[in-house]
């Protein structure tokens, strides 16, 4: 229809002026990315649910996720809670940013913001830590005894022989002593840690890993990428670019993206460390 | 095209500013929802550290319960983060439809679709 465009003058046209959901563009755009994210995050977590359904056995959250720096295993779940609980704070600090932001108190939004970015480092850095402990795994690794795959939890030898040994084949089952002696066979295949085609923590399952690498990773990507969009709006509100505009609306917007991280930290946490 | 939110002064970005009072008011209430996600958060975790899954190998029978409790709770913590940390539920309704509708058909569609085609189906809701 080149050439043939019919010219509509303004009077009839409608010139788009007020927003059916009185919102600013950019905001509504923000609503609708996160949108899009979640349903990105909700087929991942549909994903895992499914593959966790496909098998009769999978590993335990609390035992599989129970150490804590410095001080070694016997803490299920305080880790993982601490991270939780970084991100909620850093989503209440964000939440007063941008409180702050509608006051028009620049000083406020800075404090504010700046602890954000500094919960959000914590949270990546945990998560950091999270991994290399995962991939690294525990120090004798998991071994194929007569009685299935289990983590050897202590082990004492002398030479060749066996002295003492210790075995935990998840699911609250252990065996020590004499009992574990006899199933123990110090030759056979062992696991460490966890990586894309086996892991110690459910040998016979390799989705476990890869589902935890892709989906704790990909949250982690968004963390990241929060703290980046964080750190860039706060150089701004310091250079003054929002009082110039009359609103803090970029605080308000990035703010959403760092509230949509914590939610769906929220659901990570329940299916990857509760259920 | 000019960007509204570029905009000196623009109506509704402008319109979300408001004062001292309010302000009182809103932290207040960020403060509330603070305390009641760690509380839950809190509940949540001692209850997954001290209750156990498993003993010997056998499946403890208040588990699924517990699970399903842990489900609830979730949901709740993230309708007060959508809600009210996001400010969802101060939008117009019309926009809370237009978000939540096509997710929530959605996310119906695939937990259905993973309930079926896995084995959670058969042989643990309905064996």
């Amino acid at each position: 229809m080149a050439g043939h465009a019919q010219e509509v003058d303004a009077a009839t046209a409608w010139g788009g002026d007020g927003s059916p959901f009185k919102l600013s563009y950019g905001k509504q755009m923000m609503w609708f990315f996160l949108l899009s994210d979640a349903l990105t995050f909700g087929g991942l977590l549909c994903a895992y649910g499914y593959f966790r359904h496909q098998y009769d056995s999978w590993p335990v959250g609390e035992e599989v996720f129970n150490a804590m720096p410095f001080l070694g295993n016997g803490f299920p779940l305080l880790y993982v809670a601490l991270m939780t609980f970084i991100l909620i704070v850093s989503s209440v600090t964000m939440v007063l940013a941008v409180e702050a932001g509608h006051r028009l108190d620049k000083p406020a939004v800075i404090k504010w913001l700046t602890l954000t970015v500094i919960g959000g480092f914590f949270f990546v850095g945990s998560q950091a830590w999270e991994w290399y402990h995962f991939i690294h795994g525990s120090h004798f690794g998991a071994t194929l005894t007569s009685e299935g795959w289990a983590t050897v939890s202590s082990l004492i030898m002398e030479g060749d022989i066996v002295k003492e040994v210790s075995l935990n084949f998840g699911h609250g089952k252990e065996l020590a002593g004499a009992e574990a002696l006899a199933v123990y066979d110090p030759h056979a295949a062992t696991i460490f840690g966890a990586n894309m085609v086996q892991n110690e923590y459910a040998p016979m399952i390799p989705q476990f890993a890869n589902l935890f690498f892709f989906i704790t990773g990909f949250h982690g990507f968004h963390v990241l990428s929060g703290v980046v969009i964080n750190l860039i709006i706060l150089i701004n509100v310091r250079k003054g670019v929002y009082d110039k505009r009359g609103h803090f609306e970029m605080v308000e917007k990035v703010g959403l993206y760092w509230h949509f991280v914590d939610l769906v930290w929220v659901f990570v946490f329940t299916f990857f460390y509760l259920v | 095209m000019v960007r509204d939110d570029l905009d000196r002064d623009h109506a509704y970005s402008v319109g979300a500013n408001h004062d001292e009072a309010h302000g009182v008011e809103i932290r207040k209430m960020v403060w509330k929802v603070t305390a009641l996600l760690t509380a839950i958060t809190i509940v949540e975790v001692l209850t997954g550290a001290f209750v156990k899954q498993f003993t010997d190998g056998t499946a403890n029978s208040i588990w699924p319960f517990i699970k399903w409790s842990f489900i609830v709770l979730t949901l709740v913590k993230a309708g007060y983060i959508v809600l009210k940390f996001m400010h969802l539920g101060d939008e117009t309704k019309s926009f809370k439809y237009v978000l939540l509708t096509p997710y929530f058909i959605f996310m119906a569609y695939l937990i259905f679709i993973l309930l079926t085609e896995s084995s959670y189906w058969n042989t643990i809701l309905f064996p």
